[in-house]
């Protein structure tokens, strides 16, 4: 398969930012997550849990909480704003301020006809959700101290609220407390401080479960206002809770990173109608940190928090064994590449929420985020969108580098928000794609616009994670989130013979294991034959004239082809080489020189820039 | 002596040890005396008064506020694997054994009720309420015996009034068990039974016949074991706790799933769990494993737990009374810990410390004829074997001992009494990475006063390299004591005891080092007058007078070193015997210096009774050893008996009696004045036993007991004020003996009542009549104190209407009828005499709490 010489790059010190806050959308299976930066991701969990849509942050909106209405998202944030987000377009549709300081969380009615925030001022308030946009309604009534949590009863008519030492229970149709609930507070030194409810969940058998910042989950009698049980889950805090659709289990994620579930058991197996009681079964540890947002979806604990992963832990009595789901996935990265190279001059671009980095190069300004960037292939030109403009740069470079701004044409400026950004080979012409699926050919010397053929493809596929168009071929490569790859003719306009084959051998078993999804293809411009795929922790060259592995072959059989005679390492290789030398990969490109550039950010340096996780006695240390 | 006579000789030994193969029937290998009582879990009895634990080849019955075992409950002829209280009658008990029976016993009196007779060896015991008639046991998978996989097996116990019935109809619940007991436990209400085996669950369902299983992953992703290592079911819920090899405990819920199960796991404990237990109300769940830490877990509360730490020892099982008023822990080294609500440990039974190795011999105290050997870390133990007890320990390295793996501490590997018992010679021994071997001799002297030994003198450094051997002179009158200690430094020394001018006591110091060409001494041995002291050196045994230090002789059977020495002792003194490393046993006459005979025989250990003329060999063969008892004298042996016990026996002593058994069977002779004791390989404690001592001893367990100490009952407040009164018109003699007086003639009836066991008598109404009958021709001797007695049997009669009232509920099992009333009653009042022995007869009460002395007076 050749040698190549590589460049390890590992100074892109890109930290992800904390995850904040957490929806899943069980019908149509889309987790929405909040990070603290105010960026909001969606992720398909029916198609390989992939990264479907980033809509990038802004200085000062801090996503608090995220809500799903049916098809629609909205966020509030300690802003005092309320956002519904536009999904098509990846950009705030609207906001709304909701004028009671700082919004804690906001909380939807089953119905789907009301959204209730929780404000800095005490009151909790009501807005109907119309078509298109949202209206105030009524205030409930207005509390001493800010109120952090709150939770729907199923039947919409009444609302739990946890706040600093209580929890208050609200008649939604007269807006008045029908209940106090008062939460002790932790012994020793924290006897003195308040206790903060940081969460809340109303059943529908009027159970309600709190968890506060005295580390205990609690559990209520809603109708009576009596305590039920106390479960002491961590000497920190309890930071989120979920409940499953059936209301038979519920997580509680902590400070210490740990999620402990409960179940609502019979305590005898044979009268399964009486007698049930939240008991504390499993505990699930992988965080580092605080665990700020939890979903719990038919099949897995979905988590996130301070440590910037979002874990999809499988529960492994809902899956089936050995299969795809019940294996657990830590998303660590985005599912996106962040970094440019500059194939010819050997330049490299790094993207950051607030700037880009070419060896320290341009800072944006405004307050939006960088949603995308490209560096043409000459390294003469820069680009990089904005949610709401482009930006394009000219680079010189001969021993220092100096950065010149073009001025927007106009034809750029009418380019408000760009998705993906991409120069031809030459350099010649910037491809932008727009919105409205169209994509917009920019010729750098002189201004021209066309719309080429939208691609579409078959539906009901996967989404595509990687797409290229073979430089001397033709052909499109396209890879998805199910791991499978396709190649098709443009000219033909129809899918190559290579790519029937490997649709009708299948694919090798641990290829689609992978967790991962392809992040870019390229190809080796000295032998059209090998198609180059890289995702975070290995890279792979498909060459296309060798025959594909059975089921049977060992996929991963670099190794043991190097200890092979020579007849026979060509009777066992196939097409799928595979190099699992880099780890936590985020970009790699072969220079037209054939050295490789792999940019690695390893996980242990994004450990390591994270604040220092709560104390915790270990044993024998 | 030729060659042609030794073999000869030879051959006529081996032609003996054949015939005295049938000849040894009657003598048994037994567990006796200082068995374990941590082998199995123990049962505390439901009024919390005693404790059962399997010891051995018998269960004994301890009391819980004494400590004292109150009797053994004999009868099995193999090792007791578990003992359960019946479940319909929590007066009798189960026990099983590997000998293939499961017998059940009234603990109270010590007398066996039945005997199962199972048919293959049984390894543990389970009942449950609901299955009544029902017993559940694990014995081998049918068909291979030898085999290692166990099937729990249910017995329908016949109802049959013999006293041995055959139940050999098994029908198998669970195959492939674990033959560990704390592996099996009975879900709530007998519902379903779990068996944890390897990283498998198991959960049977009785009323569905249906059972589930769990596995479980080999090791987690930080190399903690997940295998399972005991069960315990929660007594009300539907909750399985399981104790693991990294220390976890899982608490199974929803079993009755596939799927679904779910369980939350507790972690303290570091090292692996060896004991779970409810208590009986299922408000706490206990658990204790090598950290000797018992830890009480609140259900349902799991983060509150409170601890019950420094318990000495690994806790190997757990046991809660059923009225959960007293924890029981077992501890590994022989030990069993009652505590009072898991706060405060309030008695503390001792069995023998056994520790992985025993370093000094087993030695008898010739005071105390207490066995002493190694016993906690640093110290020496001085066990009772008669009385089976652990008097005391002795600590001899007197430094604190720290608990840590792979730290060298002082470890006592000799010890040594002289004949009076007057002097302990000690030696202990550290021997660090990096460090020379650091050698402590320290010998300590009897102090009349405070009955046990003080330190004398301690001789740090006393040779240059390990001890060997050390033995005392047999002091007469005239000679001062002297101890000789042989070394690797190739140096025999002696000790003496001096006085220096200048110190206040006499102390040690040495008289004499004598060496021989260099080489090795390994043994040495005194001769039974004391007049010669017989030293070997590797392949020669030198002969020196103590007195002149002069080398009298030497003898020499090369090849091989000397293993064992011994002079034969009281008529046999002239003969001197040895073992060799090569197989070969000499004996030398020591008047002619010349060698007596020899036979080729792989001996481990050769001993000498201190009290005649036998010697013991004990003789490895074939991974089995062999015993030969003989005199030097005859080359014939006296007794032997092949196959003793598996492995090689390098410790025994003769332990002499306290009463001579006067056996005049030929080949049991010899154990007349003394017993032998030996250690296995694996430290079990093995005694030989006659055929007599076993009937004996069951005769004696038959004897009807009574205990004397009773409970505290409403009744006995109420009957004890009576007889103190009574007491004190009666005159001191009668008074004293009035519990064990033979009862008058004229109330056999009732004699026959308290003697025959309280399961076995006959019908209430039957009884009754019987009873009147007796006690009218009883009282017709009380006429005198008519008036006395018929005020009390006013306060009687009440009495016993509020007895009737506060104690019918509690005692439900027994009937007895009690005399006392009888006897306080005059002829006229008969009308009233019918209605109260009606009333007594309704008493339920305890048998133990019965009082027939006043009858008599």
């Amino acid at each position: 398969m050749g040698e190549f010489k590589v460049h390890r790059v590992r100074f892109f010190d890109y930290m992800p930012s904390a995850i904040r806050a957490m929806a899943f959308n069980s019908r149509t299976e889309r987790l929405a997550v909040a990070r603290a930066d105010g960026a909001v991701e969606i992720f398909n969990f029916s198609d390989n849990y992939y990264q479907e849509k980033v809509i990038p942050g802004r200085d000062g909106r801090a996503v608090e909480a995220l809500c799903w209405v049916g098809q629609r998202l909205f966020s509030a944030g300690l802003n005092g704003e309320i956002t519904e987000y536009d999904l098509e377009n990846l950009k705030p549709q609207y906001v709304i301020e909701a004028y009671g300081g700082p919004i804690w969380t906001i909380s939807c009615n089953n119905q789907g006809t009301h959204l209730a925030v929780s404000c800095e001022d005490g009151t909790v308030k009501l807005f109907e959700i119309l078509k298109e946009k949202i209206q105030f309604q009524r205030n409930l009534d207005r509390q001493k101290s800010r109120i952090i949590s709150l939770s729907w009863h199923p039947s919409g008519a009444q609302i739990a609220a946890g706040m600093m030492d209580m929890i208050r229970i609200f008649d939604t149709e007269t807006g008045r407390a029908t209940h106090r609930l008062l939460v002790e507070r932790g012994v020793g030194a924290s006897k003195s401080r308040e206790v903060v409810v940081w969460s809340i969940a109303f059943l529908s058998n009027n159970t309600i479960v709190s968890g506060d910042s005295a580390g205990k989950v609690q559990i209520w009698d809603g109708l009576m206002g009596t305590l039920v049980r106390t479960h002491l889950v961590t000497k920190w805090d309890v930071l989120a809770l979920a409940v499953s659709q059936d209301e038979s289990s519920l997580i509680a994620g902590t400070s210490e990173g740990t999620i402990v579930q409960f179940q609502f058991l019979s305590s005898t197996v044979d009268r399964q109608d009486r007698d049930h009681e939240w008991v504390r079964t499993r505990t699930f540890k992988n965080h580092s940190h605080d665990v700020k947002a939890l979903a719990l979806t038919d099949t897995a604990v979905v988590s996130g928090g301070m440590d910037t992963q979002l874990v999809v832990h499988p529960l492994l009595d809902k899956v089936e064994k050995n299969t795809q789901e019940a294996a657990q996935r830590k998303i660590a990265f985005p599912h996106r590449s962040l970094v440019g190279c500059a194939k010819k001059a050997g330049l490299l671009l790094f993207q950051f929420p607030d700037h880009l980095e070419l060896w320290r190069l341009g800072e944006s300004d405004g307050n939006d985020h960088i949603c995308c960037s490209a560096l043409s292939p000459c390294g003469g030109w820069l680009v990089y969108s904005t949610v709401s403009s482009v930006r394009l740069y000219k680079l010189q470079h001969n021993n220092n580098i100096s950065v010149n701004k073009v001025r927007p044409q106009q034809r750029i400026i009418q380019l408000r928000s760009v998705h993906q950004l991409c120069f031809s080979a030459d350099s010649s012409k910037l491809f932008a794609s727009s919105s409205q699926s169209s994509v917009v050919v920019v010729a750098l010397n002189q201004l021209e616009c066309k719309y080429l053929q939208t691609l579409r493809h078959k539906s009901g596929h996967s989404c595509p994670t990687a797409v290229a168009i073979h430089p001397t071929t033709n052909n499109l490569i396209s890879v998805h989130a199910d791991q499978q790859i396709f190649e098709f003719s443009l000219q033909q306009k129809e899918y190559t013979e290579w790519s029937r084959k490997l649709q009708k051998q299948g694919l090798h078993g641990l290829w689609l294991k992978r967790d991962t999804p392809v992040t870019s293809v390229g190809f080796n411009p000295k032998n059209p034959t090998h198609i180059i795929l890289n995702d975070t922790f290995m890279f792979c060259i498909i060459d296309q004239s060798l025959p594909l592995p059975e089921s049977s072959t060992i996929l991963y059989n670099q190794m043991t082809l190097r200890s092979l005679p020579a007849p026979e390492r060509t009777r066992q290789s196939h097409a799928f080489k595979i190099c699992k030398n880099f780890q936590h990969v985020l970009s790699m490109s072969l220079l037209d020189d054939l050295s490789l550039v792999v940019v690695e950010r390893p996980l242990l340096d994004v450990m390591a820039q994270l604040p220092p996780p709560v104390r915790q006695k270990k044993f024998a240390t | 002596m030729s060659a042609g006579k030794q073999q000869g000789q030879r051959s006529e030994v081996k032609v003996n040890a054949g015939d005295n193969m049938v000849e040894h029937g009657d003598i048994r290998v037994v567990h006796r005396g200082g068995s374990k009582i941590d082998f199995r879990q123990p049962v505390i009895t439901n009024d919390s008064r005693f404790l059962l634990c399997a010891s051995g080849e018998c269960v004994k019955v301890f009391s819980t506020s004494t400590e004292e075992c109150i009797h053994d409950l004999q009868g099995h002829t193999d090792l007791v694997t578990g003992v359960l209280l019946r479940p319909s009658n929590h007066l009798q008990v189960y026990s099983c054994s590997i000998d293939g029976t499961v017998r059940l016993w009234d603990f109270t009196d010590g007398i066996l009720i039945k005997t199962y007779v199972i048919g293959c060896p049984v390894y543990s015991i389970y009942a449950s309420a609901n299955h009544e008639g029902v017993i559940f046991i694990v014995v081998p998978m049918l068909g291979d015996k030898r085999s290692e996989l166990f099937q729990l097996v249910a017995v329908h116990l016949p109802q049959s009034g013999d006293q041995l019935v055959e139940s050999r109809e098994l029908s198998a619940v669970l195959s492939n068990v674990s033959s560990n007991p704390a592996d099996i436990a009975f879900g709530r209400g007998g519902e379903y039974i779990a068996s944890a085996k390897g990283l498998q669950l198991k959960v049977f369902f009785f009323k569905k016949q249906k059972s589930y299983e769990f596995s479980l992953k080999e090791d987690n992703k930080k190399g903690g074991l997940n295998t399972f290592t005991c069960v315990a079911c929660h007594p009300k819920d539907d909750c399985i706790a399981t104790g693991h090899g990294d220390g976890k405990i899982r608490l199974w819920r929803n079993f009755n799933h596939k799927k679904e199960y779910t369980y939350s796991t507790l972690h303290w404990h570091h090292n692996a769990v060896s004991s779970l237990c409810f208590t009986p109300e299922g408000t706490n769940l206990l658990s204790g494993g090598v950290e000797s830490v018992l830890v009480q877990w609140r259900y349902n509360q799991e983060s509150q737990r409170d601890f019950l730490p420094r318990l000495g020892a690994a806790i190997t099982h757990i046991a809660v009374s059923p009225d959960g008023a007293l924890f029981c822990t077992s501890h590994s080294d022989n030990k069993i810990t009652i505590i009072q609500s898991c706060v405060k440990v309030s008695a503390v039974i001792q069995g023998l410390v056994k520790g992985e190795s025993v370093q000094t011999d087993l030695i008898v105290d010739p005071r105390s004829k207490a066995l002493v050997l190694n016993g906690k870390p640093g110290h020496l133990q001085f066990y009772s074997l008669q009385r089976d007890k652990l008097l005391y320990n002795l600590d001899i390295v007197q430094q604190e001992y720290i608990h840590e793996l792979g730290l060298e501490q002082f470890e006592v590997v000799k010890a040594a009494f002289d004949a009076s018992g007057t002097w302990l010679a000690t030696v202990e021994e550290r021997k660090q990475k990096s460090a020379e071997l650091e050698v402590n001799l320290k010998l300590w002297a009897f102090d009349e006063q405070t009955q046990s030994f003080v330190l004398n003198t301690t001789i740090s450094a006393p040779h240059e390299a390990r001890i060997t051997a050390m033995c005392f002179r047999q002091a007469t009158d005239s000679q001062t004591t002297m101890l000789v200690s042989t070394s690797k430094d190739g140096h025999f020394k002696a000790w003496q005891l001096a006085t220096p001018a200048h110190t206040e006591g006499p102390s040690w110091s040495c008289d004499f080092v004598g060496t021989y060409h260099g080489l090795v001494p390994e043994c040495c041995c005194f001769s039974a007058d004391s007049s010669l002291l017989a030293v070997s050196f590797q392949e020669v045994v030198t002969v020196w007078s103590p007195t002149s230090w002069e080398l009298l002789t030497t003898l020499s059977q090369p090849p091989g070193a000397i293993r064992d020495l011994c002079f034969g002792r009281l008529s046999c003194s002239k003969y001197l015997l040895g073992t060799t490393a090569k197989n070969l046993l000499c004996c030398w006459n020591l008047l002619t210096c010349s060698l007596e005979w020899s036979t080729s025989m792989d001996i481990s250990l050769l001993l000498a009774d201190p009290l005649s003329e036998n010697m013991a060999a004990f003789c490895c063969q074939a991974g089995c050893t062999d015993l030969f008892v003989f005199k030097p004298s005859e080359p014939r042996p006296l007794f032997s008996h092949k196959a003793v016990c598996s492995g090689t026996v390098t410790r025994a002593v003769f332990a002499p009696r306290e009463k001579m058994l006067d056996s005049c069977e030929e080949n049991s002779q010899w154990l007349n004045r003394s017993q032998l004791h030996f250690l296995t390989q694996y430290m079990d404690l093995m005694t030989f036993t006659t055929k007599a001592e076993d009937d004996r001893l069951m005769a004696s367990s038959k004897q009807l007991v009574i205990d004397d100490s009773v409970a505290m009952t409403p009744f006995y407040l109420l009957l004890g004020k009576h007889r103190h009164q009574q007491q004190e018109n009666q005159d001191p003699m009668s008074s004293l003996s009035a519990e064990r007086t033979p009862l008058p003639q004229s109330s056999v009836a009732i004699k026959e009542l308290l003697q025959t066991p309280a399961h076995v008598l006959p019908s209430t109404s039957f009884l009754c009549s019987m009873f009147v009958q007796s006690l009218l021709i009883s009282v017709t001797d009380l006429r005198s104190s008519k008036v006395e007695l018929s005020q009390r049997h006013e306060s009687v009669t009440s009495g016993v209407k509020l007895i009737l009232h506060s104690t019918r509920r509690t005692y439900q099992n027994m009937v007895v009828v009690v005399g006392w009333f009888g006897a306080a009653l005059l002829p006229q009042d008969l009308d009233d005499l019918s209605y109260l022995i009606e009333l007594c007869i309704l008493l339920y009460i305890r048998k133990s709490s019965w009082r027939i002395s006043t009858i008599s007076s």
